[in-house]
């Protein structure tokens, strides 16, 4: 029981690469690379938990309380915010390739225009 | 490659991939058992030395500062690659569309949510060090507010309240304020990013040492850089309705 | 591990199946959003709120808006 965290990580990884491979539409393979991404977020969030401990906020409670690990957090929440960005940028690309090539299957986009 | 070799080498090399991936996961400590020192070491030190509540703050901007660094200049470079990438086949800004939304309803709710809207990511980022937030999700609130602008209100509202060379400038800013204050501690003799200044008073906004300034400089860098995300987004949106019509 | 954390670990892992299972874009997008508030919810169980607010807001603001201006002009033309 307690590898469900692992175990639920690593299957979102590989049906999101699963989705990233078959996909026949850009966006789709966008937004499937973001299921790839917040699975390394349920692991990172599982390596730090500690049982009966609370959040690593000083706030109202004592100063040695038992706290989760804060530098897999500090790591985890700038990671959110920079994904939806790069996730922007590969729509960018995708917009920009619909505007020459007129499709977004990555199969019929085959070579590079001379 | 084409589609059926792709398909047939995940097949043939997810398997195997994939066992190893379990594997290694199960040799991880089990959950709940977490026994790294580092992090334990982080939780006793930061409200003792730096005088801030929210740890995890502490670790963004001071312990591991330098990988916020990184992170901001992914931030940067990826908006300027949106812009690069949009940017170019956009005529004269004298031939905007005249949008705007038509009910009544939803621009009153607009004009309400507007003001509340920025002070939440304005609170977000200004007390990020004593309580949950921080810069990052007081960055994006704010470019939030703006979004819900041109949302429930009108497009020429949000370009004018939003003008480009100011919003450019304003992530420079950020990007570089948070080298600059780095710069500052290597400047006085200390490593670079050093935490410069006193710890003050623990639980209210005059605490942290150079935290403080990291914080706003990532706010303002993450809401400049969401900003003109958006601003290409909703220049394309505008350019569909054009064409439209 | 208490039931609930569980219980939505079990249903991120579905409904990142029925993300990645969702061909149509339009489609995705919303069930994205759904995907996105179990998020908040588990990492607020994980006894991590500062990682949940940066989940809430970006899914809230940003990735169905960049979702949805991409998705339309990748069908007007």
């Amino acid at each position: 029981m307690s590898y469900l965290p692992f175990a639920v990580a690593g299957w979102l990884f590989f049906v999101g690469l699963y989705g990233v491979v078959t996909s026949r539409n850009y966006i789709h393979l966008t937004v499937c690379l973001t299921v790839m991404q917040s699975s390394t977020y349920v692991v990172l969030l599982a390596i730090g938990y500690r049982d009966k401990a609370t959040a690593p906020i000083f706030v109202g409670i004592s100063r040695t309380a038992r706290t989760v690990d804060p530098v897999v957090q500090a790591l985890t929440l700038t990671d959110i915010v920079v994904s939806v960005v790069v996730a922007a940028l590969l729509l960018s690309l995708t917009m920009d390739m619909f505007g020459r090539a007129k499709t977004v299957d990555p199969d019929e986009v085959r070579e590079l225009s001379s | 490659m084409s589609r059926r070799s792709r398909i047939g080498l995940f097949a043939a090399t997810a398997p195997i991939f994939a066992a190893l991936v379990f594997w290694g996961l199960a040799g991880l400590p089990d959950f709940g058992h977490y026994n790294h020192p580092y992090g334990k070491l982080l939780s006793r030190a930061a409200p003792v030395d730096r005088h801030t509540s929210n740890v995890v703050s502490a670790t963004t901007f001071d312990y591991r500062g330098f990988d916020t660094l990184g992170e901001e200049f992914i931030l940067f470079a990826s908006a300027m690659g949106v812009a690069l990438l949009l940017r170019d086949v956009r005529d004269v800004e004298s031939r905007r569309p005249y949008d705007r939304v038509e009910d009544d309803a939803v621009q009153l709710l607009g004009i309400l949510m507007v003001p509340v809207t920025v002070l939440l990511g304005l609170w977000l980022a200004a007390y990020g060090y004593i309580t949950p937030g921080g810069g990052f999700q007081g960055g994006v609130v704010l470019a939030g507010g703006l979004v819900l602008l041109w949302a429930a209100g009108r497009y020429r509202a949000y370009r004018a309240a939003s003008p480009i060379p100011l919003v450019e400038l304003a992530e420079g800013v950020g990007a570089g304020g948070y080298v600059v204050v780095g710069l500052a501690a290597l400047v006085s003799g200390a490593p670079f990013l050093q935490n410069l200044f006193g710890p003050g008073h623990f639980g209210t906004l005059l605490s942290g040492g150079s935290i403080p300034f990291l914080n706003w400089a990532a706010a303002i860098e993450v809401a400049a850089a969401n900003v003109l995300l958006y601003n290409e987004v909703f220049e394309e949106y505008a350019l569909s309705l054009r064409s439209r019509r | 591990m208490i039931p609930l954390q569980a219980l939505l670990l079990l249903l991120m892992g579905f409904v990142g199946t029925t993300v990645v299972l969702a061909r149509d874009p339009l489609r995705q997008a919303i069930v994205n959003s759904v995907y996105g508030l179990i998020g908040v919810l588990l990492f607020v169980v994980f006894q991590a709120p500062d990682v949940a607010l940066s989940e809430l807001v970006v899914g809230t603001v940003a990735m169905p808006l960049v979702l949805l201006v991409a998705i339309l002009k990748v069908r007007r033309k």
